[in-house]
């Protein structure tokens, strides 16, 4: 592991003014001299593997802003502080009444242990568990641009079939944020330049040609909270998860599912897919051949035909095209059974 | 392992270190963490892995150094109580924090916390490297109500691998310290 400066600032002015001051204006977060760490899950992981070389390690776990670790219920939202830990989520039972899709999408996550120490800012921030990323002697456009991609032609099993590019077919493994791309969340921003908030959506970036330019932040940009706006359709949602093991894996295929239900017909359906996609991935054609039809298992699966349509599988990844729709199909069915 | 000086004082009375100043990034830090109920105070480099200080920097070798990658789940430890994994924390944000690892569960007249006897009264290893973890892990899982069944057992002790495959023994020994610490 590289050698790095410790510091545990006091709050959220004092560690944007550091890392501003150690990083340079353009730096890429991940790249930049200054890193921030909260639960360390991921960050401590790649720092051992010499993939991030921060020389000035920022720890926001003193951070003084009680709303930082506050989770707050209205009719109209969630509202999540960026340090609060995934368990502490995944356990609440009003957010797993009200909105069960968020609870199960973190419960299913990682081990107990790691849903102890991880927080929400950084759980969406998560880099990808590609082996070639993760193994610093291959040639990767992500870790090292312009060096190659070594998955392309390599062993993929595990890399995505969606939103890939000739330069990078790494997966985004995280959960949570099926959810919350599903569900049209926010995310608050404060940096240098003052506070922004952004639409879920846009925090990250496909790879396209530069795999390196993984979200829409800057390196002195710390994620304070994630706002998840509630509707008819929060209480009728869900998270299925495919993988290898019955648990504590990374998804092969994984689908966030919310509805809003007239009867058997469906007002808005809102879908995200996990394990197959580079980015946290909102499956818009499935939800646009849902609206105003009859919830079924002929419809299910023009959703699922419609949802991996752009597919574009490789050697060892073709399976998950059959998985992922069939996953789907599972989880839009049995969130219209739900009782909501 | 990290090339730290180690300047280790073991003492029972508070033996006042200042803490890192939080606007003075340096490369080793001086800290102060309480493992067991008592307060050592070290000397480390950054890179120090809160593992490797219970293990090298302060001689507590029974949290063990499984997959180091948070993994394998045999380092973990309680952290205020809470279960987690002591190779994926640098010690240095350890800091002021209270450790409890597997030397800490026996009482001060020498008997075995109920999950320590439950594991021997069922025989829930085989070689043992994983115990430890296994142990801190199920006191975890119990503590945080998902001990109530074998199913919700396995499910949340999933963070913790037995290479030796004693799974079956592991969950009998987990639900009888489950229902002897209710009774208590």
């Amino acid at each position: 592991m590289h050698r790095f400066n410790y510091a545990r600032p006091e709050n959220l002015s004092s560690a944007i003014a550091l890392a501003s001051k150690f990083s340079g204006n353009d730096d890429l977060p991940t790249e930049a001299g200054t890193q921030f760490i909260a639960g360390g899950t991921n960050l401590a992981d790649y720092m051992k593997l010499g993939v991030a070389r921060p020389k000035y390690l920022l720890d926001l776990n003193g951070l003084v802003e009680a709303s930082l670790r506050q989770i707050k219920i209205t009719d109209r939202s969630i509202r999540f502080g960026a340090l609060v830990r995934m368990s502490e989520v995944a356990e609440r039972e009003d957010i797993k009444s009200h909105c069960p899709v968020v609870a199960e999408s973190l419960q299913l996550a990682a081990s107990g242990q790691l849903r102890n120490m991880a927080s929400l800012g950084g759980n969406v921030l998560q880099r990808t568990r590609c082996e070639y990323f993760r193994e610093i002697s291959w040639p990767c456009n992500k870790r090292k641009p312009g060096s190659g991609c070594s998955a392309i032609n390599g062993f993929n099993r595990q890399h995505a079939v969606l939103g890939t590019s000739d330069a990078c077919i790494a997966t985004y493994h995280g959960d949570f944020a099926q959810a919350l791309i599903a569900l049209d969340a926010t995310v608050d921003i404060e940096g240098r330049r003052g506070s922004r908030a952004l639409p879920f959506a846009y925090l990250h970036r496909l790879p396209g040609k530069t795999p390196n330019v993984e979200t829409d932040l800057a390196a002195d940009e710390i994620i304070t909270a994630i706002e998840v706006p509630l509707g008819p359709w929060s209480r009728r949602s869900r998270y299925l998860k495919i993988r290898d093991r019955q648990s504590y894996a990374f998804a092969l295929a994984s689908a966030a599912v919310a509805l809003d239900m007239d009867g058997n017909t469906v007002r808005q359906a809102r879908i995200a897919l996990g394990g197959v996609a580079t980015v946290p991935w909102r499956a818009s054609p499935a939800e646009a051949v849902l609206k105003d039809k009859v919830l079924d298992e002929a419809t299910a699966n023009e959703a699922a035909e419609a949802a991996f349509e752009d597919a574009k599988p490789l050697a060892f990844n073709r399976f998950k095209i059959p998985l992922g729709k069939t996953t789907l199909m599972r989880a839009l069915l049995e969130t219209r059974d739900m009782k909501a | 392992m990290s090339d730290a000086k180690t300047l280790l004082t073991k003492s029972t009375e508070a033996v006042e270190v200042p803490p890192t100043k939080s606007s003075e990034p340096r490369e080793f830090s001086a800290l102060s963490i309480r493992v067991n109920r008592q307060t050592y105070n070290l000397a480390l480099d950054n890179r120090t892995s809160l593992l490797d200080a219970l293990r090298d920097h302060i001689g507590l070798t029974g949290t063990k150094k499984g997959c180091d990658h948070g993994q394998c789940g045999a380092c973990t430890v309680l952290i205020d109580g809470e279960r987690v994994l002591s190779c994926l924390i640098f010690a240095v944000m350890a800091q002021g924090r209270d450790i409890t690892t597997i030397e800490g569960l026996v009482s001060s007249d020498g008997s075995l916390h109920p999950m320590q006897q439950a594991f021997i009264d069922h025989d829930a290893f085989q070689c043992g490297y994983c115990t430890p973890g296994q142990i801190l892990s199920a006191i975890g899982c119990v503590d945080e109500g998902h001990a109530g069944s074998a199913d919700s057992i396995r499910e949340y002790m999933s963070g913790n691998l037995c290479r030796c495959a004693a799974y079956p023994n592991i969950v009998d020994a987990i639900m009888q310290a489950r229902d002897e610490t209710r009774k208590a």
